[in-house]
């Protein structure tokens, strides 16, 4: 990625004083900062009913009648959804696609941050937007739209069949598929929801409901062989390509591979499963009683459970280690392999784990102010605004990215810490 | 095919009953609800079965059953007699006929109300039972058309009216820029990561009644909240799957739901003005899922308003002079008990307030809710004559002075209209928001 590439020079940098901004412009929205901390940017209004992006200080040249989705790709390049003239399109740090659309939504990037795809609509017909190139197939709807990592395949769950209102048995035959970088699958479904791309981009698992009553896993439009009560979100293994789903089953609910239960444990609730980066661990967020959640490691569910809820599930770079955030008697907490840090917050947002898996940092609020907790410690800084914090490429030192520290409340900055000062 | 008295005919055409049944054999029927009863008829069932004397007290707790001229074929328990009785007493053996028949009673004859829950000696949960039936209409695909399209819509969309996801973003734009007509630079936060409040309505609010977002964001600015709307699936909090017996999509529903808030960071979710959508999101579909509470904080629109008011976040700038009503809606009031909430934001609103009677959770259903007027208009009539007793009842506040019916719920509010329409009755309907959205300094 880019980490390398970025200032990882131990200090404080003040990038903007959003009390400028204030002063200079009568709306400004809440701000988004760069992963690589140097830019903050936050939609504005220069003038009466134009609007623009103001980043570090600077306007981009173009106003538009309507700004809205501002934000970052992975490589720090700044992007927002914006409309003249009743046409929507992408603007790129300013820059907008040729075409305009009646409609554009749903921005999704690729990993690296180079592809950009939006879902689209030119009079009533939808389809899927890659860096300004329309598939060439349209559809009667759009939704569900889902990007390789590369960003090159993009799918998006489309009507194949007209039906009216009201038509409820021509809709029970199935009149819905995924279209694949605009060429739909051959196989209709009565409903296809969450999506997968392989780690390739060569393949995509949805799932699917063939009946009102049989739920199951579709890869590249072929339907698993067995049907289920219900199912969630499948996933490729990243190393032998095969694809695991959460199933309902009597008696709970199991992790299915290939169509086949593979984990005999039953759960009441089983979701969100991750895999570790050599595809030998798989961790989900699971319920094993009524109101209990945790997290199941390969089956094995932690001893440590919350009564409100786990999310955010984050595995490791070496697949060793696990992190989430919890929900117990109203207070948001962080756990890791297996163990609940001792503090309690308002939110907790997702994990981050040093390159070395080694430490894990996570963004934290608590009475209004942001913090940032590594390996279990609140750091003595606090802010009113704070993004999630990076770890350089050498697991040695933690960027930190807030507005408010030090007294400034309005002064945002980006602060580089050695992690073994 | 067992013999059926003509009473046991289902006498409403509708295609999603006519035809659902017409693909059922009576070896069908038998094999679903055998495997039904098996796996989902539980003690409760049994219990709530086995435990009714047939002493009559649910009956004068039924608005169908007082406004059918106490015909007691409309009671609570003649209903669970006619349509669930036979079920277990035969093991599921019954005919096309008799499950075409239940399907009408159970979808359009009992609003799920609960009313009689509360009136019958052992507590039975007549709603509970009646869902069960409708779980079986379910499985066996002989639910009224248009509930059953409606529940189509919800799996297709993730909400209940068709909606695609450009046509809710764009609702939201054109109301944020109808709204600055009014208060300049007031805002609809879409997508904003990390707000107090995630907000939800029900689908037919940006597609019927998309000023009652603007209302709701003038409250929102008014009241200088921190929240938020998803620009994604989750934003209809509405489930009609939670009527027609299909639980595995009230939880997939439920889901989208809260995990659109989740991700989003916020901190609770703040309902507008709907009843069932409570019911679901605080009390059934969260359950289906696992969790024993709402994950996140959930509260609804009235408690919403109570909050701003008790700390003076709204001013009022003017009290509403016309004589108010209320209609305490039975999923915030008997399931949620909002009614004295209810009743502080009126008296903070509202210079003259006339009880309807009965009250509180004690108030008569409008007529519409559980499902029964998204059964659509074959079955309008029979809702229609159905609600005398609402009607009554309204009257009665009508000629005490009132003039303007509060519903904070929309199926209320609809069921209501039709009932002030059907009996010429002089009453306007409107949502709390309306009210306060009128009084307030903007």
């Amino acid at each position: 990625m880019y980490h390398s590439y970025w200032d990882w020079n131990v200090g404080k940098k003040i990038i903007a004083d959003l009390s400028q901004w204030r002063k200079t412009f009568e709306w400004v929205e809440e701000p988004y900062v760069s992963p690589d901390g140097e830019t903050i940017a936050a939609i504005v209004k220069p003038e009466d009913l134009k609007f623009s992006v103001c980043a570090n200080g600077e306007l981009w040249e173009n106003y538009f009648d309507k700004i809205w989705y501002l934000r970052f790709k992975p490589n720090n390049s700044l992007v927002a959804l914006v409309s003249k003239d009743s046409r929507w399109t992408v603007a790129v740090a300013g820059q907008t696609w040729e075409n305009g659309y009646d409609f554009v939504w749903d921005t999704r990037f690729s990993k690296d941050g180079k592809r950009i795809t939006v879902a689209a609509v030119n009079e009533n017909k939808y389809f899927a937007v890659t860096d300004g190139s329309p598939w060439e197939q349209t559809y009667p709807s759009l939704s569900n739209l889902t990007v390789s990592d590369d960003g090159r395949n993009a799918a998006a769950v489309v009507q194949s069949i007209l039906f009216n209102s009201g038509e409820i048995f021509k809709f029970q035959q199935g009149c819905y598929t995924a279209a694949v970088n605009g060429k739909a699958w051959g196989t209709n479904f009565l409903n296809i929801w969450d999506m997968s791309f392989s780690p390739d981009g060569q393949h995509l698992a949805a799932e699917v409901r063939k009946t009102l009553y049989d739920y199951t896993i579709v890869v590249d439009g072929q339907p698993w062989d067995k049907n289920f009560l219900s199912v969630w979100k499948p996933k490729f293994n990243p190393k032998d390509g095969s694809v695991t789903a959460p199933v309902k089953v009597r008696g709970g609910w199991a992790l299915a591979r290939n169509g086949e239960i593979f984990w005999d444990e039953r759960f009441l609730q089983l979701w969100h499963h991750q895999y570790s980066a050599d595809g030998k661990n798989i961790a989900a967020i699971v319920a094993p009683r009524f109101g209990q959640w945790t997290i199941a490691v390969n089956g094995r569910p932690w001893p440590v459970t919350f009564n409100n809820l786990v999310t955010d599930l984050v595995v490791s770079p070496d697949g060793r280690r696990i992190a989430c955030a919890a929900k117990s008697d109203g207070q948001w907490y962080i756990a890791a392999d297996g163990q609940c840090w001792d503090n309690g917050f308002d939110m907790v947002w997702a994990p981050v784990f040093s390159p070395d898996s080694r430490h894990i940092a996570v963004k934290v609020e608590k009475d209004g102010r942001f913090f940032v907790v590594i390996d279990g410690n609140p750091l003595k800084m606090d802010f009113t605004a704070a993004w999630d914090p990076i770890f350089s490429p050498d697991s040695e030192k933690i960027m930190i990215k807030g507005i408010g520290c030090d007294g400034n409340e309005s002064q945002y900055c980006r602060h580089i810490l050695n992690l073994y000062d | 095919m067992t013999k059926q008295s003509p009473a046991n005919i289902a006498t409403i055409p509708d295609e999603g009953i006519d035809k659902g049944g017409q693909r059922l054999t009576t070896d069908q029927i038998t094999r679903v609800i055998s495997r039904h009863l098996e796996e989902e008829g539980g003690a409760r069932l049994k219990i709530y079965m086995e435990t009714c004397v047939h002493c009559g007290l649910c009956s004068d707790a039924c608005h169908f059953y007082l406004s059918n001229d106490h015909d007691p074929k409309f009671s609570p328990a003649g209903k669970v007699k006619q349509a669930l009785a036979p079920i277990i007493r035969k093991k599921g053996r019954v005919s096309v006929d008799f499950i075409k028949k239940a399907s009408e009673i159970a979808f359009t004859e009992c609003n799920l109300c609960r009313r009689c829950v509360m009136y019958c000696p052992f507590g039975i949960n007549i709603a509970y039972l009646m869902l069960f039936i409708r779980r079986i209409c379910h499985k066996l695909g002989v639910v009224p058309q248009y509930i059953q399209d409606t529940a189509h819509s919800h799996s297709a969309t993730m909400n209940q009216m068709w909606v695609k996801e450009d046509e809710w973003i764009d609702t939201l734009h054109w109301q944020e820029d109808e709204a600055r007509d009014e208060i300049e630079n007031l805002r609809i936060p879409l997508e904003k990561e990390g707000a107090d409040i995630f907000y939800s309505v029900i689908g037919p609010e940006p597609k019927f009644r998309a000023q009652l977002i603007y209302q709701a964001a003038v409250i929102m600015n008014a009241a200088g909240m921190d929240w938020t709307m998803p620009a994604t699936s989750g934003w209809d909090n509405s489930d009609m799957c939670m009527y027609t017996g299909d639980e595995e999509m009230v939880a997939r529903l439920k889901k989208v739901h809260f995990e659109a808030a989740m991700r989003l960071k916020t901190k609770r979710i703040v309902m507008g003005e709907c009843g069932h959508a409570f019911r679901s999101v605080h009390d059934v579909g969260n359950r289906y899922l696992g969790w024993k509470m709402s994950p996140l904080s959930v509260i609804h629109a009235i408690e919403f308003y109570y909050e701003l008011f008790r700390d003076r976040k709204l001013r009022v700038r003017q009290k509403y002079s016309i004589p108010v009503t209320l209609h305490d809606p039975c999923n915030v009031v008997r399931g949620g008990g909002l009614h004295e909430l209810a009743r502080y934001v009126i008296h903070e609103t509202c210079s003259r307030f006339v009880e309807m009677h009965p009250n509180r959770e004690h108030n008569y259903c409008c007529g519409a809710g559980g499902g029964v007027i998204n059964c659509g208009p074959p079955y309008t009539k029979k809702r229609e004559s159905s609600s005398k007793v609402k009607a009554d009842q309204l009257a009665d506040a009508m000629a005490r002075g009132a003039k303007v019916i509060i519903a904070p719920c929309h199926n209320c509010h609809s069921g209501l209209e039709d009932t002030v329409k059907h009996y010429g009755l002089d009453m306007e309907i409107k949502f709390l928001g309306d009210i306060i959205y009128e009084c307030i300094y903007k």
